[in-house]
């Protein structure tokens, strides 16, 4: 892999830009992997790349029914923050925050991490009641979040209105490291990575059945043949319970469509994430401009990407009440994902009923924040066997056990 | 907009009317069964890409409950039906197979 630099782009400014090569090889299947991960979404990727990085596994193959990035993860909106409740999600999501700040160097690849600093707000004195709550549990959790009041969420968002009719602004909890990273770039950072190190992402190519010996996987069959492999991890979102299905397990959890929607480019007016739960909604601005917005998800199972118009008109009701200058905003994109919803809101990183599989998912409308943090996780879970301490209490027996991870009393909405 | 209609007033209701509640015919589990058993009847659930049935709630117009049958890969609707059944009926049944010749009832 030729490394990025400011010499390389002086260098290839000098020879009209015929030296850079393809950001990673279309590799085509070998018989066998020493591990194969489904599903080249960034957690799926970024599992591969630590497996490598961590733990020097590299004969390894990522399998992508589409192309790689093409689900959630190119299709989210980008916050990152790690203000959690629970202790288990703190460390996670902490862990993939902190990973974050250095993965542009880490990847050499720019992610464009930017920790502009995010707000939750608190619009009833519930949920002001609950933000206190977590701020003192990220407090011990070593996670740095404060509750400010609202003449300093003015200070901070100069176009909020926090003296709304409904939900008049009480305060907010802020992360000043919290904020957004350029999802693409995610995606093929970690690719590029995983390709220099050998491994093979395998896309347009659809896995179709898991194949097991005396309950010990041995490989799946795809669109382009069978593919044996020692360990399996299933990273694939929105189609967890499909490919679960093929390797004869059930999960808890459901597939719904979550959709997101950009407006048309205005000049810099608010340099911070804010997100309003009460009444279902958020935004941020682009690097290019857009106001990038996003509300709660469709209340029934889909798997077609298309989410219900009345969804986007009550989000953009709740932000047009908190920021009055945006009901002039022309609207340019809207679309959808399909997330994976488990019943507690929190994620399973497990090892599954048949020996050598792995399971990734239930990251549902949150995950984009976590893909490093999970990655490293499921990656020392597959290398080990076992899992360690990030992974460990997010295993798919808890709800069995009824050791929920309850993060959907902690916010009304998740992202 | 998802529209189905009440098999109790007989109103055809916008989605917004409605209140959704998720996998119908789920069997329950009371005292005396199994984690097993209360895990599935809880948590474990079909999620099928393709024909499912599910609840609804009439909120925003006679309150009741029924159950639908719904394609999730396609959004088609094949029919709803009152609530108070331990399987699809037959007519839904023949309305499925009508559309999905090779579908079968788990
Ligand atoms: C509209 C929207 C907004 C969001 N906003 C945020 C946010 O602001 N912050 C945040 O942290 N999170 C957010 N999320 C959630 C986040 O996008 C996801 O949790 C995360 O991207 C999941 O990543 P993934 O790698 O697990 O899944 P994906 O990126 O969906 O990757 C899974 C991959 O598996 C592939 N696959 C599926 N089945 C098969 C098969 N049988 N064979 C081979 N490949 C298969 C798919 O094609 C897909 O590429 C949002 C999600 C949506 C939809
Ligand atoms: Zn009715």
């Amino acid at each position: 892999m030729r490394r990025y630099s400011a010499f390389a782009i002086a260098r290839e400014a000098l020879r009209n830009h015929l030296g850079w090569e393809k950001a990673w090889r279309d590799a085509q299947p070998k018989k066998h992997y020493d591990v194969i991960i489904v599903g080249a979404g960034g957690h799926g990727l970024a599992s591969a790349y630590y497996l490598g990085k961590n733990f020097g596994i590299t004969n390894v193959a990522i399998i992508e029914k589409g192309w790689l990035g093409g689900g959630n993860t190119g299709r989210n909106t980008t916050i990152i923050r790690s203000n959690y409740l629970q202790d288990p999600s703190a460390a996670i999501y902490e862990k993939a925050r902190s990973l974050y700040e250095t993965l542009s160097q880490d990847l050499n690849y720019n992610v464009m991490f930017s920790p502009r600093g995010l707000l939750m707000l608190a619009q009833t004195h519930h949920e002001a009641r609950g933000y206190l709550r977590t701020v003192h549990a990220n407090m011990l959790q070593g996670v740095a979040t404060e509750y400010i009041t609202p003449e300093r969420v003015k200070e901070l968002v100069p176009i909020i209105n926090i003296d709304g009719p409904r939900y008049p602004i009480l305060g907010a909890l802020y992360q000043a490291r919290g904020g957004t990273a350029r999802h693409d770039a995610v995606a093929w950072g970690y690719a590029r990575a995983c390709s220099a190190m050998g491994m093979d992402i395998i896309q347009q190519t659809e896995v179709k059945g898991v194949r097991s010996e005396a309950g010990r996987v041995t490989g799946v069959d795809t669109t382009k043949g069978f593919i044996g492999c020692g360990k399996l991890g299933i990273v694939v979102a929105g189609h967890s319970g499909q490919v679960a299905d093929m390797a004869g397990f059930r999960l808890p959890v459901e597939a719904v469509a979550l959709q997101a929607l950009v407006s048309e480019p205005i000049k810099p007016c608010m340099d911070v994430v804010v997100m309003a739960n009460t009444v279902h909604g958020y935004m941020s601005q682009s690097d290019k401009g857009e106001m990038v917005i996003g509300g709660g998800t469709d209340g029934f199972n889909n798997f077609t990407q298309r989410g219900s118009f009345h969804h986007i008109e009550e989000t953009l009701r709740a932000l047009v009440e908190t920021f009055p200058m945006i009901s002039r905003l022309k609207m340019l994109r809207q679309w959808g994902g399909i997330v994976d919803m488990t019943g507690d809101r929190s994620p399973i990183i497990s090892k599954t009923p048949l020996a050598g599989c792995f399971i990734n998912c239930g990251w549902g409308t949150g995950g984009f924040k976590a893909i490093p943090g999970s990655g490293w996780a499921m990656a020392e879970l597959m290398a080990k066997g076992e899992p360690g301490p990030l992974a460990a209490e997010f295993d798919m027996w808890r709800f069995k056990e009824g050791r929920f991870i309850d993060e959907s009393v902690a916010a009304g909405v998740a992202h | 907009m998802l529209t189905l209609e009440c098999p109790y007033c007989g109103v055809t209701a916008e989605e917004t009317e409605l209140a959704p509640g998720y996998e119908a015919h789920l069997k329950r589990f009371g005292p005396g069964s199994t984690d097993e058993q209360f895990n599935d009847y809880m948590f474990a659930r079909k999620n099928p890409k393709g024909v499912h049935f599910e609840r609804w709630r009439h909120a925003y117009g006679c309150g009741k409950w029924f159950l639908a049958a719904r394609c999730t890969a396609t959004l088609e609707v094949f029919g709803t039906y009152p609530a108070q059944v331990g399987a699809p009926p037959e007519d839904i049944i023949a309305k499925i197979k009508a559309r999905r010749p090779e579908w079968v009832m788990e």
